[in-house]
């Protein structure tokens, strides 16, 4: 994303401009804002709570609170960042509620040993994907990645799928780069591993 | 180098972020041991795959709806 060259030597971030005028109460300019990141912001809570209702009030109550909270935005970290982390929150009060009030945290499950070391040694084709029709894909991917805790799909998701850096996704979960480094780690390892299942190389062909 | 030096390794090997004595010693291991080669070939695409996969879509009448929903509350703010 292009940054405004100011005069001086700093750059301002083109969101910070909106998020000033919005301050001023232009909605306006938190309609621009809101109109590129719904889709992201969509896209992480579905992941998260693996449920469509909640990933459409996540995407309400977080845009809701961050137009709410702006006078906290500090403006040492992304809009999109912050906005991030603000729904993430969001996702995982809404995961707890559906797993009827049991805890669900950030931290959830990473103590699994699984993922630690690969099991799975098939090797896959060149275009492994190609096995599949597009919407048979689709259920595939998304059920493989539901099954990972959410402590590893949540860092997974951010740093690979939405690609925030490894400190931005260790600054929107509160967590140190160090662990955010592990947890994607083992989340990229248990991924691949069970995806073998379905790309290894003459899985359709029958084991030669 | 051992198999679980070399994973602890994958991620900074698969982001480039590795230094030249690393990234040779890394290599070296590579050169004789198919199972890591494997695994960061798989590694590498599974991360390809969930990249270029849209899996959540948000339809243009469901965002049209909620951007309306959300500008109409932070009207009321």
């Amino acid at each position: 994303m292009p940054n405004i060259q100011t005069q001086g030597t700093e750059e301002v971030h083109p969101d910070v401009l909106l998020v000033n005028r919005a301050r001023e109460g232009d909605v306006q300019a938190y309609e621009k804002l809101v109109k590129q990141y719904d889709r992201q912001v969509f896209r992480i809570a579905q992941h998260i709570t693996q449920n469509r209702e909640d990933a459409e009030d996540v995407v309400q109550d977080a845009f809701l609170k961050a137009y709410e909270k702006l006078d906290q935005f500090q403006g040492n970290s992304k809009f999109y960042t912050w906005l991030v982390r603000i729904a993430v929150n969001e996702s995982l009060m809404r995961l707890r509620k559906r797993r009827t009030g049991r805890m669900v945290s950030i931290d959830e499950d990473v103590e699994t040993e699984e993922g630690s070391m690969p099991r799975d040694l098939a090797d896959w084709g060149p275009d492994p994907e190609q096995q599949y029709g597009q919407s048979e894909l689709a259920d595939i991917l998304r059920k493989t990645i539901q099954g990972l805790p959410p402590g590893f799909r949540t860092v997974f998701v951010l740093r690979d799928v939405e690609g925030l850096s490894t400190e931005e996704t260790a600054e929107t979960l509160g967590l140190s780069v160090p662990a955010v480094k592990s947890r994607l780690l083992r989340a990229r390892l248990q991924l691949r591993e069970r995806l073998s299942r379905y790309f290894r190389k003459n899985k359709r062909d029958g084991a030669k | 180098m051992t198999c679980t030096e070399f994973i602890a390794q994958l991620d900074d090997l698969l982001e480039d972020r590795v230094t030249t004595t690393l990234r040779a010693d890394l290599e070296e291991h590579l050169r004789g041991c198919e199972h890591c080669v494997i695994t960061m070939n798989t590694t590498r695409k599974t991360i390809e795959i969930y990249r270029s996969h849209e899996l959540y879509e948000l339809p243009n009448e469901l965002r049209v709806r909620l951007q309306k929903a959300i500008l109409a509350k932070c009207k009321k703010c």
